[in-house]
């Protein structure tokens, strides 16, 4: 380029979205109203797993302002099942799953009865007069027992609680050897059981639905990140015609996968907008949230790892048992797949085998949270590094460097069988050391053992890589997933010089207009104010397939990278016919075709005059300047980073604090570093949240204890430490851009360096684990060696969480 | 997250109030900074009748000192107090507590007085209203009558407050020069303690001439650690001798095992807190 303006590309533009979102100045689905609007409340079942004997409506339905109170029963005929669309092995057991109850409830939230009524205060106030009668079945909360035979049943016409085992072996694969013999042969093992413990993704915004049946084509808007996808299924799973459903997803705030989703109540939205012949809204409450959206994570994680006496790591045996919940949602069986081929991470292991069994229990069904699957890979393989390192009295950087892809093998297919195209795990890793103080650190540590200080010194380290930019079509294909991976866009140019560009992703808070409106700006040449995104209408972004697995860049921003080219060509054309000179003699930059070896040219604005008047336009030529593009990745993208967290562990309370936290991520091409910086920032909160903080807890009777946000612990600011950012920059090659994700690399990798760093700090007093979250509690007592003398069953004590148990609606309550 | 419908009564003055209270009955309750009883309101874990809003009486709001002692409005705001000169002065302990609570927003709406009435045990602020010693004024139909704090708190979410009676005040003796410290142990900043430790000290050449202690979380009500300040009284201050008095600090309590923490935990817990806010308090 010969402008003087600085590039777009690389830029760290605060983003133009962000005035109207944080004024909250946007239109939330929730902000919105129709003419004749009714308001939609849900009843939820206060148990996990009965049968419903009887729901009894008809005070209800007396009650002021109440439309419609509708029962499963009511709608048996038309619900449909929920759609799954990652049937991971031919006999995956699935069970029907009705957006509503009809004759059992299989989780403790799960919806029972709906109300529409002229107000939202009317329809919660009548919810409270439905009488539903419950006859108790029996439980199943624990994934270990209910994969036993012989456990209570969730569906009982399914006859086990498993739903499928998928299994991944290198040796079968003929990626790599016999894990047995490996493990057989080896010169040291290290077995491990590790917990992933249930997570609420507790996205910002509730989930919201507003269904307009009025017109011909019903439109749908809701808080969703997957508008495109919930078009198709609601046609599915309803039988509606697809043309005759518009799905908008306004500006949505947060989602992290939990709004990766066809939910229950997007569908009864419908069906009872359907019904009343009217506009029906439903937004749900922070509770629900909370016990009806679906969770995260909840694995038990089996591992045997093999190596010599050098390090060397020569197999890895995994076994997971993976808790589905009551259903499988959306993507829920394939989960855990998606981390099958990431436990092997950035190694070089000779041998690999993989098995996963899905295991249904009575509790909220679990399905994509960030990183999902990945997480929990990663987590695992950095433990067993750590462990490994402490095994052999080895450093733990050493451990990994003897095992690690060295930068002069890329490209490299792995025992799992992905081709890592790029990345220089050397580089982000001596960075990371450098800026930590590795060294001095390490010093520090010996001199706090050495004197029993009370405050003892961790350091934990997590060198991750993560498959994303989901994903290459024929390989979403080969994983049996219902769908395929490309991504869509258009660009116009209008006449006045203004470009539109659609793109069939679907931002719901990681600045992608900002982003988009770079990428665009520098290859069109115009300013970065004149580029307007369009996104979330599946009327003006026909073609997607949405936002999740960090792949909007990777795979939607190339397809807008090739629509823009497309549109360059065409303007060339139509240049060359203006200029009256050969196509070859143009040369474009900074959005102006010029003459070679003249001062000759025209802009991009005149050309797009031009082309809008038609008046005399090139042969074949048709009278716009817009073209389109859909791309398909040939491969996923391979980020990577080292972190280094340094935690002070209080030996007589087992409190945590993390001292200093350094990442060095490497997520290629940087297309704008402050909105990098963003997402690595908050990546790193949700997964330091799953290493000290949150945890989904369920009561003997299936009742999650951690409802609110006064007991499921989000931490804030105030609990987070500064982090200390940087980057290396290894283009991907496996994308024109050169980028690779960024979404989900801070909560991939800080959960495991956060705990390595604990079970370090701690390690001297022969500790070897420590469950996640590591609470103060838990930490003392793994200082101690002393078991829990109840971990459950908690009785009544104080704040909020205790109030339903500890009476405090019969109490005096509040100032008198 | 609806509230069920109540009757809304805004009373300008106490007497106004209580008159609402007797006319309403149990069916009724008291609305201060609201921090508590509006999400259990929205949760609809209570549905009272009619809700009797403090927010207009403005005679309960402000610090004062008056006839020897320091007198705390029960409508005055944790930031409030917090921040009050005369509070820094006279009852440091309780600025120290104030600033624990939750976060900045709650500390400008919720009141001193609600919390206290609210009498959640792992509310922060009886503990140190406890080991100071203090004196609460209730206004009721038939006057005015003055409980101690030792006992106003009867149990769970449940002080000795009838129900057609308001908290006016809450009144402190003088602890002018002593030093004070608030030891929160909580998991995240905006949670509830899982154990809190109250300790207001008066050191005198060298060694602890005076001692309070309160424990939050301990029990179902607040809990004066009085075997500690026992045990500390003459004590050299120096953090080993505190350390050994700290261990009495279970003595009288009856914590429970819940989310936060199990029952030899806390007992751990409130001695090894202890310990540190008596050191923290006396300043070594």
């Amino acid at each position: 380029m010969t402008s003087t303006a600085e590039p777009e590309l690389g830029r760290s533009r605060k983003r133009k979205e962000d005035a109207r979102l944080v004024t909250g100045a946007t239109r939330w689905t929730d902000n919105m109203a129709l003419p004749g609007m009714m308001h939609l409340a849900v009843l939820r079942s206060p148990v996990a797993h009965a049968r419903i004997t009887s729901v009894d409506t008809s005070e209800a339905r007396r009650m002021s302002g109440v439309r419609a109170v509708v029962t499963g029963t009511d709608i048996a005929a038309d619900q449909g099942s929920l759609p799954c669309a990652w049937p991971i092995t031919e006999d995956m057991r699935s069970p029907q799953a009705p957006p509503m109850a009809v004759d059992t409830v299989n989780f403790a939230g799960e919806a029972v009865a709906m109300v529409a009524a002229r107000s939202a205060a009317e329809a919660r106030d009548a919810l409270d007069a439905i009488d539903v009668d419950y006859d108790d079945l029996p439980v199943v909360l624990d994934v270990e027992s209910a994969a036993q035979p012989g456990s209570p049943l969730v569906h009982t016409e399914l006859g086990t609680n498993r739903s499928a085992t998928w299994t991944f072996d290198s040796a079968e694969a003929g990626t790599g050897g016999d894990v047995d013999r490996a493990l057989a042969d080896a010169e040291v093992r290290v077995e491990r059981t590790f917990r992933q413990q249930r997570l609420i993704p507790a996205f910002m915004e509730p989930r919201s639905v507003l269904v307009d049946p009025t017109s011909e084509q019903i439109t749908v808007y809701s808080a969703t990140q997957v508008p495109h996808i919930l078009r198709t299924m609601l046609a599915m799973s309803l039988g509606v015609d697809e043309h005759k459903i518009r799905v908008i997803a306004p500006d949505v705030g947060g989602g992290f996968g939990g709004k990766l989703q066809v939910t229950p109540e997007e569908v009864l939205t419908f069906l009872m907008a359907r019904r009343l012949g009217c506009p029906v809204k439903w937004t749900e409450t922070r509770s629900e949230t909370m016990v009806s959206a679906h969770h995260g994570r909840d694995q038990v994680q089996r591992l045997a790892l093999a190596a010599r006496r050098d390090g060397t790591v020569t197999g890895l045996n995994v076994e997971l048992l993976a808790d589905m919940g009551a259903y499988l949602r959306l993507v829920t069986p394939g989960i855990p797949i998606l981390g099958g081929l990431m436990f092997n991470s950035i190694y070089k292991f000779d041998s690999y085998r993989f098995t996963c069994t899905n295991v249904f229990t009575t509790k909220t069904p679990t399905d994509a949270y960030r990183g999902a699957g990945r997480p929990e890979a990663t987590f695992a393989i950095e433990r067993m590094m750590d462990e490994l390192a402490a095994e052999l009295d080895m450093d733990p950087l050493e451990v990994r460097r003897r095992n690690w892809i060295d930068r002069a093998e890329f490209p490299y297919t792995t025992v799992a069988g992905l081709t890592y195209d790029s990345g220089d795990y050397e580089a982000a890793t001596g960075r990371a050391e450098e800026l930590f103080g590795y060294r001095q650190l390490r010093e520090e540590q010996a001199r706090r053992r050495q004197r029993a200080d009370t405050v003892q010194l961790g350091i934990g380290v997590s060198t991750f890589t993560e498959m994303c930019g989901l994903a290459p079509s024929r390989v979403l294909g080969s994983l049996s997933y219902g769908a395929g991976g490309w991504e869509h866009a258009q660009i116009r140019v209008l006449p006045t010089g203004k470009v539109e560009l659609v793109t069939g992703v679907s931002p719901h808070g990681q600045g992608h207009v900002t982003a988009w409106s770079q990428l665009v700006a520098d290859r069109i040449g115009v300013p970065f104010d004149d580029v307007e995104v369009l996104h979330g209408d599946t009327q003006i972004s026909p073609r997607g397939m949405d936002t999740y697995g960090s792949r909007s860049l990777s795979v939607g921003g190339m397809a807008a990278v090739s629509a823009t080219d497309r549109v360059i060509e065409k303007a060339r054309r139509i240049a060359a016919h203006m200029l009256e000179c050969s196509e070859d003699d143009l040369e474009f930059s900074a959005g102006r075709f010029g003459v070679r070896g003249t001062d000759r040219g025209t802009g991009i604005s005149d050309v797009a005059l031009a082309a809008f008047t038609a008046h005399d336009l090139p042969e074949g030529v048709e009278p716009n300047l817009d073209a389109e593009a859909t791309f398909d990745p040939e491969n996923f993208s391979f980020p990577h980073g080292t972190h280094l967290c340094a935690v002070e562990v209080d030996t007589d309370t087992g409190e945590v604090r993390i001292r200093s936290y350094v990442c060095v991520d490497d997520v290629g091409t940087v297309v704008n570093p402050l909105i990098v910086e963003g997402q690595v920032h908050g990546g790193l909160a949700q997964g330091i949240a799953q290493a000290l903080f949150e945890e989904a807890v369920h009561d003997e009777d299936g009742t999650l204890t951690t409802a609110t946000l006064a007991d499921y612990l989000v931490p804030t600011a105030a609990d987070l430490p500064e982090f200390t950012t940087d980057r290396t920059e290894t283009r991907a090659t496996s994308n024109q851009l050169g980028v690779k994700g960024v979404g989900e690399a801070g909560t991939i990798a800080s959960t495991p360096a956060v705990v390595n760093a604990v079970v370090d700090a701690v390690r001297h007093f022969g500790v070897d684990d420590v469950r996640m979250p590591c609470s103060p509690q838990r930490v003392w007592r793994a200082i101690r060696g002393v078991r829990a003398s109840s971990e459950t069953a908690p009785e009544a004590g104080g704040g909020l969480g205790s109030m339903e148990t500890g009476g405090f609606a019969g109490s005096e309550g509040d100032l008198r | 997250m609806i509230p069920a419908p109540f009757d809304y009564i805004a009373p300008s003055t106490v007497a106004e109030a209580v008159s609402a209270l007797e006319e309403a009955g149990e069916d009724a309750k008291v609305l201060a900074g609201g921090q508590s009883l509006l999400p259990v309101l929205r949760m609809r874990m209570a549905d009272p009748g009619v809700v009797v809003d403090l927010g207009g009486v403005t005679a309960l709001r402000g610090v004062r000192e008056e006839g020897g002692s320091l007198v705390i409005g029960s409508m005055t705001t944790h930031h409030d107090v917090m921040r009050d000169p005369l509070v820094h002065h006279h009852a440091k302990l309780l600025a120290q507590t104030a600033r624990t609570v939750a976060d900045p927003q709650v500390r400008h709406r919720g009141t001193f007085g609600g919390a206290l009435v609210h009498a959640d045990p792992a509310g922060d602020l009886a503990a140190p209203t406890l080991a100071l010693d203090a004196e609460m004024v209730l206004a009721g139909p038939s006057g005015a009558r003055v409980v101690r704090a030792s006992e106003f708190f009867v149990d769970y979410f449940t002080t000795a407050l009838d129900p057609a009676e308001v908290l006016v005040e809450v009144r402190f003796p003088m602890f002018t020069g002593w030093s004070a410290h608030y030891e929160k142990f909580n998991r995240v900043a905006q949670a509830w303690s899982v154990v809190g430790v109250a300790a207001a000290v008066r050191v005198e050449a060298g060694a602890i001439a005076e001692a309070r202690v309160g424990l939050t979380n301990m029990g179902s009500t607040p809990v004066r650690a009085l075997a500690v300040e026992q045990a500390l009284l003459g004590r050299p201050a120096t953090p080993e001798a505190i350390r050994h008095a700290a261990r009495h600090a279970t003595e009288g309590t009856s914590p429970v095992s819940d989310a936060g923490a199990d029952i030899d935990y806390r007992e751990h817990l409130a001695q090894v807190l202890t310990g540190r806010a008596v050191t923290a308090a006396a300043g070594v």
